[in-house]
């Protein structure tokens, strides 16, 4: 299968502290990675090192042949990238319309792209003149994944977009993702539900220390549930 | 001249202040509100753009309203190219660190006062105002060209209004504003952002200015008081919060005018003072501002 976004090398630094040591990532076309490690392992910190929010001091991320660390961080969305950060980060004083021309803007897009985005969140269309931080928690998940796909994105990054939400949110959430999947959108998840991560993903990466050890087919995964002891420490 | 037509000639001039105030405000909240960057050298652009209003008024021959309209396009053009420098060479290279910041904003205060006293001078000089037109109320006459300024100052905060909730760069001035980093994701350009923020800043500034010259003579250090005055109203207004520093500033305006009339000048600056540190004591975040979270 062809790589859609291949990192290597990837060395990412908070002022002086290093975060990302060599980080090495492959992207497939049409599937879904889940990253997979501890708290403060890095996953956050790689997604936001490949939307350029945190420079990258070595190493490359190439996406259709350009390398994406040497585009300034406004640039990288418009290649295609769409970003879901952890904790939704809506712009909260704006209403959901404006969010999601937000969105739009990103890469140009249109009334068309606006329509078959809200069909997949019908509540947001009920909803487009209410400032986005009054929304529930679902429904701020449903608009950050909404503002991410107005960018008609081919890769889409999404940061633990179940944290705290009820158990019928996060099967909205998942039930999109695989759709996503179906419409050839290929997905970095992270996750730290492993029964999530167990029933979405195609691929498994597990992080631990600004590294990525070791990455693997699902399947690999649900067979031996040592991996996901070591790298997470529960099962 | 009995007590009511007094109050309003009161309340005429201090809404004259008021609009002028509200202007140069506006700039400074502006300015505090998307990049979180307090310009120490806001009056400053103001002064500059007095005194350019001075310069090039004075460079047309004829009618006054020739050189005054002028002024009014070139000053504010000027201002702003300098505010962009300041802010490509200076702000940027600090990466907008706000204490870092203020430091070289009072810096570039005194660069800029001192090239004015050096090419300008130490005097004040007048500004003729474009038309002389006297309105004629039942009890005196009023200035035909302080209306004007107000009208000006309403129609500029309209617009100004309008733009930051009605169009594609309001919002994306909003986001940015908000947001920093979740709008870069988005493919806002957050520096050049900045730099258009900075700048329209500063013009309003100059706006500002070249309005009141032609009733205030244009002076090196007559930056002063608009600073102290528009910190004044963005902090009881509401740091970035558009209504709050336009309420605020009418607020000022009109008590200072009134007050100034009736009783004295000091003792309207020692009010305001004294209402921004009950404003600081009780509602830190402004009248209008949300609370940080
Ligand atoms: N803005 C920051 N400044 C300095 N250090 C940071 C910053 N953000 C994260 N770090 C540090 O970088 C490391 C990796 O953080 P990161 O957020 O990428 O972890 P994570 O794997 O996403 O964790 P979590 O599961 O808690 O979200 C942590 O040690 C964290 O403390
Ligand atoms: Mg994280």
């Amino acid at each position: 299968m062809a790589s859609t976004l291949a990192i290597d090398g990837l060395d990412a630094f908070y002022g002086e502290v290093q975060v990302l040591r060599g980080f090495k990532l492959d992207l497939q076309q049409h599937e879904v990675l889940c990253l997979l490690g501890r708290n403060g392992a890095g996953k956050t910190t790689a997604l936001k090192a490949i939307m350029g929010l945190v420079p990258a001091r070595a190493g490359s991320i190439i996406k259709d042949g350009r390398d994406l660390t040497k585009l300034a961080p406004h640039e990288v969305p418009r290649t295609g990238v769409a970003y879901v950060p952890q904790g939704r980060r809506l712009f909260s004083e704006l209403t959901v319309a404006e969010n999601i021309e937000i969105g739009l803007m990103a890469r140009g897009k249109g009334r068309t792209t606006r329509e078959s985005v809200l069909d997949l969140f019908p509540v947001l269309r009920e909803r487009l003149s209410q400032r986005s931080g009054t929304l529930s928690g679902g429904e701020q998940q449903m608009l950050a994944m909404a503002r991410a796909l107005c960018l008609e994105p081919d890769v889409l990054l999404l940061d633990e977009p179940t944290e705290g939400l009820m158990p019928s949110m996060i099967a909205k959430i998942r039930e999109t993702v695989a759709g996503l999947r179906e419409r050839g959108v290929s997905t970095i998840l992270v996750e730290q539900r492993v029964d999530a991560v167990l029933s979405l993903a195609d691929r498994v990466a597990f992080i631990e220390n600004g590294q990525n050890r070791e990455t693997l087919p699902v399947q690999a995964v649900r067979d031996d549930p040592a991996f996901v002891r070591r790298y997470v420490g529960v099962e | 001249m009995g007590f009511g037509p007094y109050f309003l000639l009161a309340s005429l001039e201090g809404l004259v202040t008021a609009a002028v105030l509200t202007l140069t405000a506006l700039g400074l909240s502006l300015v505090f509100g998307v990049m979180r960057v307090v310009n120490v050298a806001h009056g400053e652009f103001f002064m500059l753009g007095a005194v350019l209003a001075w310069a090039i008024s004075t460079a047309f021959a004829g009618h006054p309203s020739i050189g005054f309209a002028a002024a009014l396009l070139v000053s504010p053009l000027v201002v702003g190219g300098v505010a962009l420098l300041a802010e490509r060479l200076v702000l940027r290279r600090l990466n907008y660190d706000p204490e870092a910041t203020i430091v070289a904003t009072i810096g570039l205060l005194y660069i800029v006062q001192q090239l004015a006293l050096t090419f300008y001078g130490p005097d004040a000089r007048p500004v003729q105002a474009p038309f002389n037109i006297r309105v004629t109320l039942p009890w005196f006459g009023y200035s035909g060209y302080k209306l004007a300024v107000i009208a000006a100052a309403i129609v500029l905060v309209i617009a100004t209004w309008l733009v930051l909730t009605r169009t594609k760069v309001g919002l994306v001035m909003r986001a940015t504003q908000y947001d920093r980093e979740t709008a870069q994701a988005f493919g806002i350009p957050v520096d050049r952002v900045y730099a258009g923020v900075f700048a329209l800043g500063a013009m309003l500034a100059a706006i500002a200015a070249v309005l009141v010259v032609p009733i205030q003579q244009a002076h090196y250090l007559m930056g002063r008081d608009p600073l102290l005055l528009s910190f004044i109203v963005v902090i009881i207004g509401g740091l970035g919060s558009l209504r709050g520093t336009v309420v605020a500033a009418v607020l000022i305006g009109l008590s200072d005018g009134i007050i100034s009339v009736f009783f004295s000048p000091t003792l309207a600056k020692m009010l305001a003072t004294l209402l921004v540190a009950l404003v600081l004591v009780f509602r830190p975040q402004g009248l209008f501002g949300a609370a940080t979270r």
